[in-house]
């Protein structure tokens, strides 16, 4: 899908966002009031913009210059409201069946049947949605929007609410699912982790405007470097491979995708041989210019200087061990060890400065 | 003994009233709740009049409205062959528009507190406006629906100033309890006066208490429910 929009907000807040979603996971990224909802809403036709277009493959569902806005309810979108918006005096079978009444009956039981199903929520089907958990409503509210077999399905900070267990079962349920329809998901958050740990693609936004865009990597790489950093919390993430579970030690191996290196991280339920993200802050990775010894840091690196450039009062420079490091130092530090561009260079990483990304 | 006449014109009269106001008033609310037209405050002062305007005021108007000399008036007499003042069609009209807040109110108040996320999913999945409102606004606002059909139901039985305006005192046309007791008190026929002043009273009563005792789920609470 392709979306152009602006929309004028108020005299001091305008949204501008301009970007493709291909299926899977797109999250939008950004801190409160950066004009996500807003974004979301122009894209399902609850607000109007002021200009640009918006299309799903060759279906336009609006274009200001051809004078097209679909009606909100024939653009096949699915839509999780940060509330959910599940009718209170429906029935879980009521809610689920509500966007498919057209279908005739058996063609809606089967359709029912299966999402229910998938979202393993058969046993509820009898209930209202105040007799039933926040978890389960997430589900309920998940089964009723793609029941509908949107085009696009949008989530507006969806699992906030709940605890990082409930969170990721569901998460896996929606994964499933799309790994059979491939659909575009739009996925709104302000939680980094969230949105480095599931995107394909992520979407900085902020002050209505999309700051950086692509694959996690590339958008920490992008122009807007250090406002994206801010919003992020972390300037360095690496795709990593489980490779062995040290329980005893509560840390795992991780090998690095692009230098074969294992980091040693804090032990999560991740299973061997599983994909995981690793974040890291460019201030949290101490550099050396010999090799270090007697440290009670578990993980060091070799490396050469590529990059090193002011920025404020510290310095940034990029390290090159197979993959790109981004450190902070002080200039003191930059004198001392007398670094320069071409310099080979130890990194020393504490494994609870590592933190994985997940959802 | 009672005087049957009015008491049954009374009721038809409420009845075909609420009726109308049902068929009015619920598009008007659900308008009202949901337009983002800047100047729909006119509209809502101009449903509102009725309360605050003398009965007296209200009823001259109509009943210039719907006179021999205006347009509504005339174009009714050429289908109908006769005037509007003074029959029951013509108190018909004037109770609508004298009873419109009491239906229309409550109704807008119910939409409005309505989840607007709600209608929002509900058109998302596709449904028209018209099964939004029917599956969705309706139901979860029925408490007000129903107090907006009491009140104008209740208010109907009771009004004088504007049915004897535009309805005069017709025996079986626009004689309504409300007037009988009126004539009877005139003619100092006290007794009678009683009998139809504590049923109008007996009846107020009870249709308000039930719709209170439905609105606020006094049920659950009630000592005899267990």
């Amino acid at each position: 899908m392709s979306v152009a929009v602006a929309r004028r907000v108020s005299s001091a807040f305008s949204l501008q966002a301009e970007f493709e979603a291909g299926p899977g996971f797109t999250m939008i990224l950004g801190p409160s009031g950066g004009g996500k909802t807003t974004l979301l809403n122009c894209v399902a036709g609850l607000a109007r913009p002021d200009a640009g277009r918006i299309a799903i493959g060759d279906r336009v569902l609006f274009d200001k210059g051809a004078g097209i806005d679909a009606p909100v309810s024939s653009r096949r979108l699915g839509y999780l409201f940060q509330n959910l918006a599940l009718f209170p005096h429906l029935t879980v079978e009521q809610n689920v069946q509500y966007g498919i009444a057209r279908l005739d009956a058996p063609e809606r039981e089967r359709r029912m049947n299966s999402l229910l199903e998938s979202f393993r929520i058969t046993h509820l089907r009898g209930r209202k949605p105040a007799e039933i958990s926040g978890g389960e409503r997430q589900r309920v509210a998940l089964a009723r929007s793609l029941v509908t077999d949107p085009a696009v399905l949008l989530l507006d900070e969806p699992l906030t609410a709940l605890d990082t267990s409930t969170k990721s079962k569901i998460l896996d349920d929606l994964r499933q699912w799309n790994a059979e329809h491939r659909i575009p998901i739009l996925y709104v958050t302000h939680a980094p982790e969230e949105a480095f740990a599931l995107g394909e693609r992520v979407i900085v936004m902020e002050a209505g405007r999309v700051i950086a865009q692509g694959m996690p990597q590339q958008v920490l790489k992008s122009p807007r470097h250090e406002t994206i950093a801010q919003i992020v919390g972390f300037e360095n993430v690496f795709d990593a491979t489980v490779t062995a579970l040290m329980e005893a030690q509560g840390t795992m191996l991780c090998r690095l995708r692009g230098n074969h290196l294992d980091l040693e991280v804090p032990l999560t339920d991740a299973a061997p041989g599983s994909f995981v993200r690793i974040a890291v802050r460019a201030g949290d990775i101490m550099m050396a210019s010999e090799r270090p010894r007697g440290l009670s840091a578990r993980n060091t690196f070799e490396g050469r200087l590529v990059e090193l450039r002011r920025a404020g009062v510290t310095v940034v420079a990029m390290v090159d061990s197979g993959v790109t490091f981004e450190v902070h130092l002080t200039p003191g530090a930059v004198e001392e060890l007398k670094l320069a561009p071409g310099k080979k260079v130890w990194l020393v990483l504490k494994t609870y400065s590592c933190s994985l990304v997940e959802a | 003994m009672l005087a049957w006449g009015p008491i049954f014109l009374t009721l038809r009269l409420a009845l075909v009233v609420c009726c109308v106001l049902i068929l009015i008033g619920m598009p008007l609310a659900s308008w009202l709740s949901f337009t983002t037209w800047r100047w729909k405050f006119l509209i809502e002062s101009v449903v509102a009049l009725p309360l605050v305007l003398p009965p007296t005021v209200l009823g001259f108007y109509i009943l210039v409205a719907l006179g021999s000399q205006s347009p509504i008036g005339r174009w009714y007499r050429m289908l109908s062959g006769h005037g509007l003042p003074f029959t029951f069609a013509g108190l018909a009209i004037a109770s609508v528009i004298y009873s419109l807040p009491f239906m229309v109110q409550p109704m807008t108040a119910a939409f409005g507190q309505i989840d607007r996320n709600l209608i929002d999913a509900s058109s998302i999945l596709g449904a028209s406006r018209l099964r939004t409102f029917f599956r969705i606004v309706l139901p979860l606002s029925l408490s007000g629906v129903v107090t907006g059909i009491v009140l104008s139901f209740a208010h109907t039985l009771g009004e004088f100033g504007v049915v004897l305006m535009v309805g005069g005192n017709i025996p079986g046309a626009t004689e309504t309890i409300s007037i009988a007791i009126y004539d009877n008190v005139q003619a100092l026929n006290y007794a009678a006066a009683n009998r139809m002043a504590l049923l109008l009273l007996a009846f107020s009563f009870i249709t308000l208490s039930l719709t209170y005792a439905l609105n606020r789920r006094v049920w659950d609470v009630w000592p005899l429910h267990r």
